[in-house]
This record gives C-alpha cells, structure tokens and sequence, in this order.
C-alpha cells in the first residue's frame, strides 16, 4: 500500500513539475512576442552559449572524427570497403554524432554556468529587484537564452560536423592511405538531404532543451547553496538524459518512417 | 495610503502571517519589528506583489494589488522601490549601469540625463567617484549604499527597506540609518522598514509596527512605547532599557 501511495504522489509531483516547466517555457515566449526586444541581451546570451563554446566544441568534434575513422578504416577493411569511410564518418557525424555531441558539450559548458548564474540571482534577490523595478525577469533574463539555445547549437553543430569531417580526413587519409579523391566523393554520394536537415532539426530542439532545462531549474532553484548545487546537476542531468531520449524518438521519425 | 486587511501567509506548511491588519501613514518612516522568522520580511513582500497572500487584501491607495498580474502590477510597482537585505545588485553590471537600470528601464532615458541623474543619486548616498566598480569590489556598506541609490533614482513615493543595515557593524549600520532618515526627510516618501535593530529604529522612526506570532500586536509613535501596559511588549522592546532613552532622545530632536 505504502508503495503504491508513494508512486501516486511522485506520479503527481512529476506531472505538477511538468506542467510548471510548459507554463514556464510558454511564458517566456509570449514575453519574446512584446517589446522591448531585448537584441543586446540575446547577441550577449549568443557570444555566451555559442562563441565561447566553440574551442570546446571543435576539440570534441576532432577527436571524434579521428576516432571514428580509426574504428571505421579497420572494420570496413575486413569487407574490403576502405573507400565508404568518408561516408560512414559523414553520415555518422551529420546524422547522430555531430548533435548529440556538441549539445552534450553545450550542456556540460554552458548550461551548467546558465543554471548557476540564474540561481544565484535567485538567490541573491535580484531576480526579485527586477520584479520590483517592473521588468519582467522572463523577458529580461530568460527569453535570451532561450533564443540564443535556439539559434546557438544549431551553429555549434554545423561546426561539429565539418571539423568531425576533417578530423577523420586526418587519420582516414593521411594516416591510413585512404584515397583524398574517394573520401570525399563517398561523402558526396552517400549524404542526403534529409541527413543534413534532420541534423539540423535535431540540433535546434537540443538548444532548446538545454536552454529551457537549464533556465528552468536556476529559475526556480531552494533558497541555499546546497539547493543550487543540487539544481545545476539536476539540470545537466537532465539536460542530458533528454537529449539522448528525444534523440532516439526524433531519429526514429525522421530516418525510419 | 498603503493598506494590508487581513492578510494570511502559509509558507511550506507554516503559517507566517495569520491576519494582518497594517495602515501606513503616508510620507512617514514606519519600521515593523519581530523576531527572527516572524515573517517581517514575507510582510515586506506582500506590499509590493513579489508574495500572495492566502486571503486577506493589499491596498495601495484604492488599488488592490494581492490579485493583480502581468502589466496592472507592474503599473502599480512603478510608484514602489525596494531596498533588499542583500542590495540586490545585478553582479554583471557596474555600480553606474546598476542605478541607470531602472532609467534606461523603465523611461527609456540616454545618454547625459542618465548620467546626471545616476552621478547626483550616487553623490547623495556617499558613492561619488565609485560608478565605474562592480558590486563584488564593493564593501556591504557600500553595496546598501548603492542599492539605495538605484531605488532613489526613480523617485519612488513608497519606499521599502528590508533589513537594511544585516551584516554591518555599528558604525556602518549608524549611518545607513541616517543616510534613510535624511533621504527620507528630504523626498517625503512613505518608507517602510523591516528591521530587528533595537533600540535604534525608535530613534529613526515616525512609527513602529511589532510583529508577533503573524499579526501587528501594536503600533504608535516610538515615545508611546514606553507607556505601554502588555507585558509581553514591554519585554520585547525593553532591550537594556534603551528605549526609553532613544525615544526621549528622537523627541527631543523633534525627529517623530
């Protein structure tokens, strides 16, 4: 019995914070909707959440096209298909690994800092001084950052993609001996359409996952240090955890149906 | 007129406020005293819409504010300006953008009447010089000082201090209280303090409120204080016997 009073209430405290996560989201959008528009807030939020994450995110895109030509050159090798690893690290890239990763890396990055940052204004009461100054802190704090996750991450993966590319370009042919000529022209030939724009598609609802996620619980983060440390990594855990499960869901509409 | 009737507060299962009855004399400094975890502060909140009460009403002036949202409150938070425990200063901005925020804001101002207005509010409050610091360089004295300025600079008519002198020494608190006394002498607004500093606020102040177990057990004058017959009262303002002798002291000055 106790069980099951246990499951209905954390049923209903889910479904309550679900709900409050929609109204919240909702809301800042509509605020996105009235003047004033906050430009230079959203440029400061894009140099944040993007710019500063690109040193990371081609660090990551490197190593990971090297890899995946490393793993890629020899097990194509054993059916003597040397000449598809262009293609297979493209569409690897391009499809799955380009925005799960650099959204992965956005998240741990950025995301964590948006959660503090909003957090700590929580806490320190100037999240309520803007309340009080009439300047709604959606609009103000929250709307920008939505945008720039918007706009962002689908850069960062673009980024992503082609240094991945390069990056297994390195070990593909100039490492491995792979011919430069039909690297690229697997590429040509093996990328479609629908993977570039399902990439893209995957990446923009990525950035606004991290960014509503990550605002979210700064936003509404327990009045103390321990809260807010609890909701930065509720946050990137979060984050996280929905981005590899809306990955597979949106993969499964875009590539298999 | 700033009003509360009957306002009730339950805050994660406790309830805080249980019926509060508060008029605010206009253009007057009323501090509400209590002790720690009466609720003074949640009080505070609930003038200016940041908290809803459970029931109960907030008046200002023929306004009722506890059910107002979106663009009718903020309508009516314009004539409010608030000064919080911690200043509240927006740690990405400097001192200057911090008390040209509301400015900028709210009447959309530029260029030099921005910076006369923030360079004449920062000379009032002791800041001269020091716009161009950040609020972690700044020490808490400074930093109320600064939050003080960036509340004044829209020239309220109703202003709310909360705690404003936590974490001062004496010193530092003394003049925090006059600097509100002497802004609040010279614009005329009504100001509304929160404050656990006894016995000093019955020299500073027009009135004080007593918040006991979540209602206004007495307000008046601070020299009627000393004339009161609830013991309970007594006891709690009778700090060292001082408050007699502030409130002597504040008559003396003709301060209430």
């Amino acid at each position: 019995m106790k069980f099951l009073e246990g499951l209905g209430r954390w049923a209903l405290t889910s479904v309550a914070e679900m709900g409050r996560m929609l109204i919240f989201v909702l809301s800042a959008f509509g605020w996105l909707a009235r003047p004033p528009f906050r430009a230079i807030q959203t440029v400061k939020q894009l140099h944040f959440i993007g710019y500063k994450s690109t040193f990371v995110v081609v660090l990551t895109a490197t190593f990971t096209g090297m890899v995946l030509a490393l793993q890629g050159y020899h097990t194509l090798r054993k059916f003597g298909s040397e000449g598809l690893l262009g293609a297979a690290v493209a569409v690897s890239m391009i499809r799955e690994l380009g925005p799960v990763l650099a959204a992965l890396m956005v998240t741990a990055r950025a995301g964590s800092a948006m959660t503090a940052e909003i957090g700590i204004m929580r806490i320190t009461e100037q999240i309520d001084a803007l309340d009080t100054m009439a300047v709604n802190p959606l609009q103000y704090l929250i709307a920008p950052k939505l945008v720039a996750g918007l706009i962002g991450v689908p850069l960062l993966v673009a980024i992503f993609d082609v240094v991945g590319i390069y990056g297994g370009h390195v070990v593909g042919v100039e490492l491995l001996g792979v011919n430069a000529g039909t690297y690229w022209n697997s590429i040509e030939s093996a990328v479609e359409w629908k993977d570039v724009y399902g990439g893209i598609l995957k990446s923009i609802s990525f950035g606004l996952i991290i960014s509503w996620v990550c605002c979210y619980k700064g936003f509404f983060t327990k009045m103390s240090a321990e809260g807010l440390g609890n909701a930065t990594t509720e946050a990137v855990v979060l984050s996280s955890v929905l981005i590899l499960v809306w990955d597979y869901f949106l993969t499964a509409l875009l590539f298999n149906l | 007129m700033l009003k509360l009737v009957r306002v009730t507060k339950t805050l994660g299962g406790q309830q805080v406020l249980r019926g509060v009855d508060l008029a605010v004399p206009e253009g007057k400094l009323t501090t509400i005293i209590g002790r720690s975890g009466e609720g003074k502060s949640v009080l505070l909140k609930h003038m200016i819409g940041l908290l809803q009460p459970d029931s109960g009403e907030v008046w200002v002036d023929d306004v009722e504010i506890s059910r107002l949202r979106g663009h009718a409150l903020n309508e009516v938070r314009k004539r409010f300006a608030m000064l919080f425990q911690g200043a509240a200063l927006f740690d990405s901005l400097t001192v200057f953008e911090n008390v040209a925020f509301p400015l900028r804001e709210k009447l959309r101002l530029k260029g030099p009447e921005v910076t006369n207005r923030v360079e004449e509010k920062l000379d009032q409050v002791g800041l001269t010089g020091m716009g161009h610091k950040f609020p972690a360089e700044l020490s808490g004295g400074m930093r109320k000082r600064a939050g003080l300025a960036r509340a004044l600079v829209m020239q309220p008519e109703i202003m709310l201090f909360d705690e404003p002198t936590t974490g001062l020494d004496p010193l530092m608190a003394k003049s925090i209280h006059d600097l509100i006394t002497s802004m609040q002498r010279k614009f005329r607004f009504t100001a509304v303090m929160v404050s656990h500093e006894i016995p000093e606020i019955f020299g500073i102040s027009d009135y004080v409120a007593i918040l006991k177990q979540g209602k206004i057990a007495a307000m008046a004058e601070p020299s009627e204080f000393q004339r009161t017959t609830d013991p309970e009262i007594k006891e709690f303002i009778s700090v060292g016997g001082t408050v007699l002798m502030h409130a002597k002291a504040s008559e003396a000055k003709g301060v209430s």
